[in-house]
């Protein structure tokens, strides 16, 4: 066995609350990292894993003490180090790089000087080398032209070029071990695809290891070479990614796969009941207990310890044997559209565009409209009454604009956007009759933004009741029990305020808020994106349910294509305010497909350790001049010339109801798009 | 009905509970501790001192002029002879009557104001916050002096005087913790929900901004007794026989270096309340969690 970087032995880390009780965050944890492995923490939020990989440099957040055990790196203990000490590790050979890069970079200072500062920090090359060596970190990071680079501030780049150049100033003391914190939640697909594929050269480039936290399987497992499932502040599985991935043999290992969306096949996935417990709560059982289809009287009288299986895994379970055995849990059913008609639509969008430039006083005077390219144009949907349709889309794409546009908080600059084949939406929301306001309802992507943080659920779901309805007194309280019970919360948490709810039970109240006012149709806008998978998986589920109960419509935008797959019935896909492809989802999810919807599938991670994303484009490019001919034409992998930069191009119909716009011809993309696959 | 009035005194005693978190919150630090006792104290004695103030205070003697501490008149006496104690205890009741009702008034005007400035936006709220800052211009003593001189002294006069001018403060505090608050989306929520606009102000923003505008307004207070002071000292605040600090200070000038003890009790008391509610406002803050030294940009 080779050495260990780092030797995690029996770690426990905890805090003191008010009560003067000793709460555990940490418990029993040994890890070992020998040189140039790959490690993933993996688990729910609030389960430890940013914790271990802080402790890990010797970091703890105020508050939190070392209960018992050690951390080695290289042999010493870093809680025995002083202050001097770690200074000298921390940045050097133990490298952090934070979730959101963007924070993490000062915006007053340029990007060579703030990556010069940390090489001047770990190395004693002299300032003309220096110089040199920010080059080569920016080039070693994929990050094109560095020379132009250096004077560029941080907020010139692109969200996933932030957090290339956190990863070129962790990597500038030439780090032994790699701290990634959630370094890609938060990036759109393909960009994280990029940074992942990124991490994955480096480490094999400079032999780094590298400690990987998330909650995405998806993304850990594209860079592990082992990986650790916590849970509660526990290891419950810990082996080779292959192993863990494919044969899990931990029931919160499989749940927690269980739940994530995939591309192959058109279900929502399943969730897992229940909450982790609160730290100390895990009571003398095993602490997943409560939430595992397999509970036994064993489970809840005697905690499992870590045990080692013959495939060469730890596990903490009883009854680790039987895993494999557990009966697939049931997905929930979505409804039956095989009878959609564009006919009997309730929404039509026709030739929509929006505009955020609002016209100057000169321009307002002489009423002309600005000379500037829309945010979103040429939009023609067609929604059917009880359908989902996903409109996908990187940030930038417009997506949400257009649900601005409908729930009329942004009215389009032009075109129409009509509303069950006779009421216009193109009024803004004050304007709209009281019954129109309330057949379309909005759900926000972060439920912390979107439930006022002083107001209780009560008061939240009195809101519309009281709006649309006039309600009140008991029976406005019979109401929001209703609805509290339709998603799946007890009437006890009327009385709670927004914080005092997880992160899936706010979601859920955003969602009974919107269901207060019996609403026709539904707006999503990412309204997953900010939730953990096995929290997602419940969300989707929920929505499947009322729509089943009531019918409703929904639009749900959403940047991830397994997500949508997961819900929707038909897919748009929209690259920088542009529609690309439009048709029932089965077809969009298989060739041939629009090239920009390619590079969105192919960028997709699954939690296969066989499957290998397919990067087909870069994920950034500069956007201006605004594109005279196809939106997409500077990112396309099968960019044929320079009808692509100055023709739009034209919709060609595919199939029944799918078509996309493209200028290659259909045979020829098709055949394209089959050779690449056979390749890979 | 029932159920209602259930509800109703559950609410209160919530406000209540939060009352008293926050209160035992700012207790909790000895500086807030002492701000508030001395709060309390000053409060307390304006409320109690015509009960129980020893002398009446326009109680004139030639034969004690200007008398040293003594066992009958504790602090000394003045010029006309009064009883300096009594006119201390009394000195502040005017002034924490006139600065209190003000306060009151310049948050609620300036806080509403604000709220929907923010809520507005755009170069509407841009131009009215030009308007906002030529009015900051304005030397404050100036125009008080001016107003006071034409149109008269007396608090009918002064509440709304004070609390105009020191509500346009409050506007801009207002207005910049709105800001924050109606770029989230439950602010996006309400409006797409079709909720008017005092909905959205009363509901969804002050809600929020309230914790802002309590410490804003305790540091406008304080503000507010010291120009109240000045006005008196400059004679245009309390008329004569009333007593009042920033009059007895103003009197006690001419004979501050044969009696000192005329002017020393009316400046600790006007200090300590001006320190006590500082004290308090600073601790408020910090148990609010809108800390003022950590957010300060410079």
């Amino acid at each position: 066995m080779r050495e260990s970087l780092v030797q995690v032995n029996n770690l426990g880390i905890g805090f003191t609350s008010r009560a003067k009780v000793t709460l555990p965050i940490l418990r029993n944890i040994d890890l070992a990292i020998g040189e140039g492995e790959t490690i993933g923490l993996v688990g729910e939020s609030g389960c430890g894993k940013s914790t271990l990989a802080l402790a890990m440099m010797g970091y703890l957040k105020s508050g939190l003490r070392v209960l018992e055990g050690d951390s080695l790196f290289r042999g010493r203990n870093v809680f025995d180090m002083d202050k001097r000490a770690l200074e000298d590790i921390r940045g050097g050979e133990l490298a952090l790089i934070p979730q959101n890069a963007g924070q993490s970079l000062t915006p007053t200072s340029r990007i060579g000087r703030q990556i010069n500062e940390s090489v001047k920090l770990h190395t004693r090359l002299a300032k003309e080398q220096r110089r040199e060596r920010v080059i080569e970190l920016l080039s070693q990071v994929r990050l094109p032209q560095p020379q132009e680079l250096l004077n560029r501030y941080p907020h010139e780049l692109s969200g996933g070029q932030q957090q290339r150049v956190a990863i070129a100033m962790a990597l500038a003391g030439e780090p032994d071990v790699l701290l990634l914190d959630e370094p890609t939640t938060g990036l759109d697909v393909t960009t994280q695809a990029h940074i992942l594929e990124l991490l994955r050269d480096l480490a094999t480039e400079t032999g780094t290891a590298m400690v990987y936290v998330s909650h995405d399987l998806g993304a850990i497992a594209r860079v592990s070479d082992r990986i650790a499932v916590m849970y509660a502040g526990e290891f419950v599985l810990e082996g080779p990614a292959h192993q863990v991935l494919k044969w899990p043999a931990h029931p919160y290992a499989r749940g927690l796969l269980l739940s994530i969306p995939r591309l192959k096949e058109a279900v929502v996935p399943t969730s897992m009941p229940g909450l982790p417990p609160p730290p100390g709560g895990a009571g003398q059982g095993c602490a997943f207990a409560d939430r595992c289809p397999m509970t036994e009287q064993l489970c809840r009288d005697k905690r499992p310890a870590l045990e080692p299986t013959a495939m060469q895994e730890l596990v903490c379970c009883h009854f680790h044997e039987r895993v494999d055995q557990l009966p697939l849990p049931e997905s929930p059913k979505r409804p039956d559209r095989s009878n959609l008609d564009e006919l009997n639509n309730i929404l039509r969008l026709e030739n929509v565009a929006i505009n955020y430039a609002k016209p100057s006083i000169v321009d307002q005077i002489l009423n002309r409209q600005p000379d500037v390219t829309p945010t979103v144009d040429k939009i023609d949907l067609t929604i059917c009454r009880g359908e989902t349709i996903g409109l996908v889309g990187e940030s930038g794409s417009g997506k949400s604009t257009i649900l601005r546009a409908i729930a009329g908080l942004l009215p389009p600059q032009s075109g129409t956007i009509t509303y069950d084949k006779a009421e216009s939406l193109n009024t803004p929301v004050g304007e709209r009759g009281k019954d129109l306001l309330r057949s379309v309802q909005l759900i926000f992507q972060n439920p912390d933004a979107s439930l006022n943080p002083r107001h209780t659920v009560a008061e939240l779901l009195a809101q519309p009741l009281k709006l649309y309805f006039g309600l009140g007194g008991d029976e406005l309280r019979e109401r929001s029990v209703t609805l509290l019970e339709r998603v799946r919360l007890r009437a006890d948490y009327l009385e709670r305020l927004p914080s005092q709810l997880s992160g899936g039970e706010k979601q859920r109240v955003a969602v009974a808020r919107a269901f207060a006012a019996e609403p026709e149709l539904v707006l999503c806008d990412e309204v997953t994106s900010a939730l953990d998978v096995s929290v997602q998986a419940a969300v989707l589920h929920l929505l499947t349910q009322l729509q089943v109960d009531h019918g409703t419509t929904y639009v749900f935008v959403s940047h991830d294509l397994a997500v949508v797959r997961a819900l929707a019935d038909r897919v748009a896909v929209l690259y920088q305010g542009r529609l690309c492809e439009m048709g029932p989802s089965e077809n969009v999810y298989r060739s041939p497909s629009h090239p920009y919807t390619e590079v969105l599938l192919g960028a997709v991670l699954e939690p296969d350790p066989d499957a290998e994303p397919v990067l087909a484009a870069e994920d950034a490019v500069d956007l201006f001049p605004p594109a005279k001919g196809c939106p997409f034409y500077r990112r396309c992998p099968r960019h044929i010339g320079d009808i692509c930069d100055n023709e739009t191009p034209p919709w060609q119909p595919t199939g029944p109801g799918h078509a996309i716009r493209c200028h290659i011809p259909l045979g020829e993309l098709l055949n394209m798009q089959y050779q690449s696959a056979t390749t890979n | 009905m029932a159920t209602t009035n259930n509800t109703d005194s559950g609410k209160r005693k919530t406000a209540f509970s939060t009352l008293q978190t926050v209160l035992s919150a700012m207790a909790s630090r000895p500086s807030g501790l002492v701000g508030l006792i001395l709060v309390a104290f000053h409060i307390a004695l304006a409320i109690v001192s015509p009960a129980i103030a020893p002398y009446d205070f326009r109680e004139l003697s030639a034969q004690i002029i200007l008398n040293e501490p003594s066992s009958e008149h504790w602090f000394g006496t003045d010029n006309l002879g009064r009883d300096i104690f009594t006119r201390t205890m009394l000195g502040g009741r005017q002034a924490l009557l006139v600065t209190t009702i003000s306060t009151i008034l310049a948050i609620i005007w300036g806080g509403l104001l604000g709220v929907l400035f923010g809520l507005v936006g755009g170069r509407l709220d841009e131009f009215l916050m030009r308007l906002v800052d030529a009015f900051l211009c304005l030397p404050w003593i100036l125009v008080l002096l001016l107003i006071v001189v034409t149109v008269g002294s007396g608090p009918v006069v002064l509440i709304p005087t004070l609390g105009f001018f020191y509500g346009i403060p409050v506007i801009r505090m207002a207005r910049a913790a709105t800001h924050d608050v109606v770029a989230l989306d439950f602010v996006t929520a309400a409006r797409a929900r079709g909720e008017t606009r005092s909905t959205i102000v009363r509901r969804e923003l002050l809600p929020n901004v309230l914790d802002v505008l309590l410490v804003e307004g305790a540091m406008r207070w304080s503000w507010m007794l010291l120009a109240f002071s000045s006005l008196s000292f400059l004679g245009f605040g309390v008329t004569p026989p009333t007593p009042d600090w920033g009059l007895m200070i103003s009197d006690a000038r001419s004979f501050m270096s044969i009696a000192p003890w005329v002017a020393l009790p009316p400046v600790i008391a006007l200090s300590s309340l001006i320190i006590g509610i500082n004290l308090s406002a600073d601790a408020l803050a910090k148990a609010l969690g809108i800390d003022r030294a950590q957010k300060a940009p410079v």
